[in-house]
């Protein structure tokens, strides 16, 4: 039986008079991995933002089960614990070391055991393939490593859900993929997880569900297969024609 | 030069050169602490107090510390009834001085900090408090470290100006040394000697400090 987890109802965010998301609906079950999908400047890291706060809503409400989630919740900072977020890049702390990094908020937000938690921070750099770089600054790390680093940071405080804000859109090519296939190893893990990407094939591959923003609207809500071969609205095959490419047809 | 006067009146330098670092560092440590609450206050634009900050700053900022020490000297007790002695009034002086130069540093350090940095923060569960301790303040002190210098350069300098409430600091020593001896060149040479002798270090290692944290 599925359970439900994440609540959003009726999500209003505007910036001033300029409407960026409208009347957006949607509930994610645990262990179910969604993938947004959308042009740029469509809204939809946005939502995403919208999902722990850190963008002030105008309207409709978002729920981690019974708790609400608003900008001015009182226990806004316990909510955010059990959402994890990674952004785009430069969200490692330069001044902490990996395990710094990793240690700062299950020991200062959650009071959690040091030696506890460095042990846990150690065995996710290992399953991350980066335990011999717990000691380095972010400034000697790759892209793909920092990336790896910031999951790492967010799974150490026990998260319900995990957000992904186009984590491999400011990476080198050929580091995309190890940042990738941690996602896919959380997904195969039961995680539940929220990713924002332009990567087609990696979308298709992780998520048991694509939605697809435009103008401000989920305008579709489907099961990965269906989405990519068989979408249902003109704005979906618009949006995934632009991700075809046909081989010139020379003359002669 | 009359090197037999130097050597007589070394050890009253020495005094006051003493009461210049002890002024000058209590002033300039009270100055910091000042400075990291104006400046966390400007940054989450704390409501009221940010406005009494904002004036407090202007009022430091543009009022010589001589006209300060006065007020506080002379001054408060004439309104208050309540006295203290120049070491203390030098102090809380310095500090009411530096306090604003040290919150405009550090103010422009938090600011130059990638506002991802707070919202990762933010994101980890972090409240205000912890996201200024951890995250921003740490990151802040690094940016602003030049800036930072150069306010406990320029602190350590201003104490000359305790001399006019009649502090024994240096300037007072080589002042009443002129005045009583005559004795100009050889006065003047001491206090010279003494300020680079108490200055030169901090510049020094700020200077040290500075391409270390370049490097890192």
């Amino acid at each position: 039986m599925a359970e439900p987890l994440l609540f959003v109802e009726h999500l209003l965010k505007q910036y001033g008079d300029k409407v960026i998301l409208n009347d957006i609906n949607l509930t994610v079950n645990k262990g179910e991995v969604v993938v947004i999908l959308g042009s740029s400047g469509c809204g939809k890291s946005t939502f995403l933002r919208c999902l722990n706060a850190l963008e002030p809503i105008q309207g409709g409400t978002v729920r981690l089960r019974e708790e609400s989630i608003t900008h001015d919740s009182k226990n806004l900072t316990d909510i955010r614990q059990k959402i994890g977020m990674v952004f785009q890049s430069y969200d490692l702390f330069p001044h902490l070391t990996v395990l710094g990094n990793i240690l700062l908020a299950p020991t200062k937000v959650q009071g959690r055991d040091k030696a506890e938690v460095t042990q846990e921070a150690m065995a996710l750099l290992e399953r991350v393939g980066l335990k011999d770089r717990a000691d380095s600054y972010p400034a000697e790390l790759s892209g793909g490593q920092k990336q790896r680093v910031a999951i790492v940071r967010a799974l150490a405080m026990h998260p319900e859900v995990m957000l992904f804000d186009e984590v491999t859109a400011a990476l080198d090519p050929e580091m995309v993929r190890e940042v990738q296939d941690v996602m896919l190893d959380l997904a195969e893990q039961g995680k539940t997880m929220l990713i924002v990407t332009h990567e087609m094939q990696f979308a298709r591959a992780v998520a048991d569900r694509i939605l697809l923003i435009d103008d401000g609207h989920i305008i579709e809500d489907e099961d990965p297969e269906i989405f990519f071969t068989a979408p249902k609205s003109d704005k979906a095959k618009q949006f995934l024609n632009l991700f075809e490419f046909h081989r010139p047809k020379k003359n002669k | 030069m009359n090197w037999a006067f130097i050597a007589k009146y070394l050890p009253m330098y020495e005094k006051a050169a003493w009461l210049t670092v002890k002024t000058g560092t209590a002033g300039i440590v009270l100055s910091v602490i000042i400075g990291i609450i104006c400046a966390a206050i400007l940054y989450y634009r704390v409501p009221i107090l940010r406005r009494l900050v904002s004036t407090y700053v202007e009022i430091s900022r543009n009022t010589p510390l001589l006209v300060q020490l006065f007020f506080i000297y002379y001054g408060i007790p004439k309104v208050t009834g309540i006295k203290t002695d120049a070491f203390t009034c030098g102090i809380v002086g310095l500090a009411f001085l530096g306090g604003s130069y040290m919150c405009e540093t550090f103010r422009s350090g938090i600011e130059a900090i990638e506002p991802i940095q707070e919202e990762s923060a933010k994101a980890l569960g972090l409240n205000k408090f912890q996201i200024m301790r951890y995250v921003l303040l740490p990151q802040a002190l690094s940016i602003s470290f030049p800036g930072f210098v150069a306010n406990v350069i320029f602190l350590m300098k201003e104490t000359s100006v305790f001399s006019a409430i009649s502090l024994m600091d240096l300037m007072f020593t080589a002042k009443d040394l002129i005045g009583v001896f005559y004795k100009t060149k050889e006065s003047l040479f001491l206090l010279v000697v003494f300020y680079l002798i108490i200055l030169l270090p901090i510049s020094l290692l700020g200077s040290f400090i500075e391409r270390r944290l370049r490097r890192g």
